[in-house]
């Protein structure tokens, strides 16, 4: 029975190959409007809609002293604009059926706005957004309600032990550097800013040169240019946002926070790899059969599968502006939490030391191959890619040659990679739940 | 391996408000096999791929007490083995293709997915075919699973104070009605379930005529029910024996109910109002009345009223305004198998009594059963339904689970299509009316989640 599967399984491969490597990404179009904003087009004729992301280098990576800033900033642009108060701005625009959106990370903050392309809602949602450009309603009675509002997520937030191990993990793995600090900020450090602190951090950062436009839709690419330059043309010129001090050195750390759940939350990693690494493509791979093949990966295998440990478990790279962190998590009964976190640690070891088998090498690959399609399937999808590659600045053929790049990495160049660049001995290892040892440190923000 | 009840909520939330007749996209064949099989097929042929998947209509609501979460497990024990795939090989071959699965189990139904390239959509039925008739259940891989199941209640809802919090409201606002269960069953069921449990349940639910494949994609319709006879045709026919009815007894005035937690940092409000679904229209409801089917779609207003957008009563009154909610939210089923929940959650500001919270949102009940929603409010609504129509369109996935998920509630795709005519009929008293229907303190529970030290 599993020769005649394996037969089976050679031919189709081979046709799923093939077909993604045929497959034609999206047609990217690339200009800068006239006051330095970067804007990456695809023309997506089939449904009458816009997808645009307004995504600007104003992440919590840019708090500086002022911790939450970035993400306070950027709630704000939910208060309506400087010419209507929220209720009258969202009336209006809740009229033309557009979704308004807004989000912070590290190192973006972004505005999406979902339309529809058909006369006057298109109009009617551009001239609301470009009104938010001009001027957000940046007054105190804005600012206050929404900085209660991020304390009262921040709260809320330390209920749940994978947002305490998370940070946690970004603090031992950053320090002082900035992508050390939450990116919503502290209770504290929110509760100490002021409006002043968001008038400025808006003027500096949020400028038509620190801006990247994508746009997916059913436009001309001379309706998709007017629309650009337009709403570039509501923000000041500015200036980008200066590159990101470098990180200092860490040393690793293993750290444990008591916190009354019945699960304990594991992190183990180390920093890993910028957007813009020469063994991106390797690392990936290399990671891909380990912890990011979802429910056929090693990790996957040795922890759920064979002894039913977590019911996630997985581990990735998550490329930033300066190298961001290789992470590999489970959540685990609280009793459970040495063995399943020896085995983890052990399970990463082991593979950086030895490999995959050649078998499980070629199968995660082609299953990053012949995926591939899934990632370029719908406007949001490619919207999103859009925003990615504008704002890391990638090749414009990033989505074109990314099957072949994946196909191009041999086992050899792989481990290579992931021998020189992961630390098994030397990771970063911060565990959250309930145990009963007196020397755990109490799990405080 | 699967989707609680809640975050599917918010899937079909998202899709059911947003539907209409798109006539260049969305084609929609249905055949049925001989056997009993359904096949629902959409072509959306933007790009290579295709979405396929298999909905049984087996899910939480069709456990028994003792037994809850079996609908579950067997989901998770469903990508095992069978007689001719050995442990794991399923999710390796599908893999290996570039594919992505994975299933989720709600209260209504049990559903297994597969994405990927529109040239393997022959090897999904394949696959579903091959795990619908010969599934093998091991008791040592069940043995690791339950303990898997374990961990992930202990993740969605033992450690996640809301979710526990809406699991015990559940429980208190429905006597006899079965959904009282959780997905996932209560921890007891998991730690007793017995592998012939699961092996019953599979003999008794898995079967041609009790499931619904859908298809979206870049495919061919009629070669695609081709390929379904080829897989499934030769599955025999077998009945199924509907589950015993367990309606919700009589309410007798409201129910409260307190969840202390220690890891509670915020208090929390639930106000949960029984309502009733598309599918118990021309029934009657739980105050003796035939429901009719303007009230459903009136329901789905009334919940846009208060909750569709930054400029709804909610946001505008309780989040600005009086700012008394830092976070405020409506959650109304209009599609289920059984008379479902009008739900409405919030969190206060800081500083804020849960009793001041839980009268403004009264007063804003109060204030549209007094008077009706005005026409510029309609209008927003219904323009946002419109243009929800038209962004759905941009997922397959959605459009897969929208037909899914109205089939697998005894409904037809076709509810779909009408959606969005029936939401421009809804007039403001229909919204008013239905206020005064069923948003009353006969049908309601309040749930309130604070902290271990704190009195409510």
């Amino acid at each position: 029975m599993r020769a005649r599967h394996f037969a089976l399984l050679l031919l189709a491969c081979g046709a799923a190959l093939s077909g993604a490597l045929a497959q034609a990404s999206p047609d990217i179009q690339r200009w800068t409007t006239p006051n330095g904003s970067a804007v990456y087009f695809v023309a997506a004729p089939e449904i009458p809609m816009l997808d645009l992301r307004l995504v600007f280098a104003a992440g919590s990576a840019r708090d500086g002293a002022r911790s939450g800033v970035a993400a306070l900033t950027n709630a704000l642009l939910d208060e309506g604009s400087a010419e209507h108060t929220a209720d009258d701005f969202h009336a209006r625009l809740d009229t033309t059926g557009a979704l308004l959106g807004t989000g912070v990370m590290r190192d973006m903050a972004w505005i999406s706005l979902r339309s529809l392309s058909a006369e006057p809602q298109r109009t009617d949602a551009l001239d609301l957004l470009a009104e938010l450009l001009r001027g957000p309603r940046l007054t105190e009675e804005s600012f206050t309600r929404q900085r209660a509002q991020a304390l009262a997520a921040l709260k809320q937030a330390e209920e749940s032990p994978s947002t305490i191990g998370g940070r946690a993990f970004f603090r031992a793995l950053y320090g002082d550097h900035p992508y050390g600090a939450p990116t919503d900020g502290t209770p504290a450090s929110v509760a100490e800013l002021a409006l002043d602190d968001v008038v400025r951090f808006f003027r500096q950062y949020y400028v038509a040169r620190n801006m990247t436009i994508a746009l997916v839709g059913a436009l001309s690419r001379a309706e998709a240019e007017a629309l650009a330059t337009r709403l570039a043309a509501e923000l000041a010129p500015g200036e980008p946002a200066p590159a990101l001090p470098p990180l200092p050195p860490y040393a690793p750390k293993t750290e444990h926070l008591e916190f009354a759940s019945a699960q304990s939350h594991v992190y183990v990693g180390q920093r890993g790899i910028a957007r813009e690494d020469p063994d991106y493509f390797p690392l990936v791979v290399a990671n891909h059969v380990l912890g990011g093949n979802g429910v056929v990966s090693l990790l996957f295998e040795e922890i759920r599968e064979k002894r039913g440990l977590s019911y996630s478990v997985e581990s990735h790279f998550e490329p930033m502006a300066l190298p961001g962190p290789y992470m590999a998590t489970l959540q685990t009964s609280n009793e459970q939490l040495d063995a399943a976190v020896r085995l983890l640690r052990d399970q990463i070891a082991q593979y950086v030391a030895k490999g995959p088998s050649d078998a499980d090498f070629e199968a995660a690959k082609r299953n990053l191959i012949g995926g591939f399609p899934l990632r370029i399937d719908n406007n949001s999808k490619i919207v999103e890619n859009l925003a990615v590659i504008g704002f890391y600045r990638l090749p414009l053929d990033w989505l074109d040659t990314y099957t072949q790049k994946v196909q191009a990495v041999t086992k050899a160049q792989a481990m290579e990679a992931a021998q020189r660049r992961l630390d098994p001995a030397r990771m970063v290892q911060i565990t959250v739940g309930h145990r009963a040892a007196s020397s755990a440190t109490p799990a405080t923000p | 391996m699967s989707r609680s009840r809640s975050l599917f909520a918010a899937v079909l939330a998202a899709s059911l408000s947003a539907i209409a007749a798109t006539p260049s996209l969305a084609r929609t064949h249905e055949y049925t096999l001989a056997n009993g099989l359904k096949l629902i097929v959409q072509e959306d042929h933007r790009a290579p791929v295709a979405v396929v998947q298999i909905w049984y209509k087996v899910g939480a609501s069709y456990e028994q007490d003792g037994a809850t979460g079996v609908s579950h497990a067997l989901e998770h024990m469903m990508f095992k083995r069978t007689q001719h795939l050995a442990t794991g090989e399923f999710s390796r071959l599908i893999a290996e293709r570039g594919g992505r699965e994975n299933a989720f189990t709600s209260l209504d139904y049990t559903a297994y997915f597969q994405q990927w390239s529109k040239d393997d959509v022959a090897e999904s039925f394949r696959l579903e075919a091959e795990r619908m008739q010969h599934l093998v259940l091991d008791a040592q891989e069940f043995a690791t699973e339950k303990k898997v199941v374990a961990e992930e209640r202990r993740l969605r809802t033992d450690d996640d104070p809301q979710a526990l919090a809406a699991e015990v409201a559940s429980a208190v606002a429905w006597q006899t009605s079965p959904y009282r269960q959780p997905v996932i069953g209560w921890a007891a069921d998991i730690d007793s379930m017995q592998l012939a449990d699961l092996r019953a349940w599979y003999e008794r639910w898995y079967t041609p005529s009790n499931a619904t494949l859908v298809v979206v994609g870049d495919v061919e319709p009629e070669a695609v029910k081709a390929l379904a006879q080829t897989h499934f045709g030769a599955i025999p026919a077998r009945d199924v024996e509907a589950p015993r009815p367990r309606p919700e007894v009589a309410q007798h005035g409201e129910k409260r109910v307190t969840i202390r937690n220690e890891k509670v940092r915020l208090p929390h409000l639930m106000l949960m109002y029984k309502a009733p679904t598309l599918t118990q229209v021309g029934e009657s409801g739980l105050d003796g009345k035939p429901v009719e089917a303007w009230e459903i779609y009136a329901l789905d207003v009334l919940a846009a009223v208060l909750d569709g957008g930054d400029s709804a009563r909610f946001a505008r009154e309780l989040v600005r305004g009086r700012e008394l909610a830092a976070q405020i939210g409506v959650d109304y089923q209009s599609v289920s198998r059984l008379p479902d929940l009008f739900g409405i959650e919030a969190t206060p500001r800081e500083g804020v009594a849960l009793d001041a919270l839980e009268a403004a949102i009264v007063e804003q009940l109060e204030a549209i059963k007094q008077a009706p929603p005005n026409a510029e409010e309609l209008a927003r609504v219904k323009t946002r339904v419109v243009a929800d129509t038209v962004y759905q369109q941009d997922s397959m996935f959605y459009q897969a689970m929208l037909i899914g998920s109205l089939e697998s509630a005894g409904l037809s795709w076709r509810v779909k299509d009408e959606y969005d005519a029936r939401i421009r009929a809804v007039t403001a008293e229909q919204v008013q009316a239905v206020a005064r229907r069923y948003l009353t303190s006969e049908h309601v529970t309040v749930a309130r989640l604070v902290p271990a030290a704190e009195s409510p």
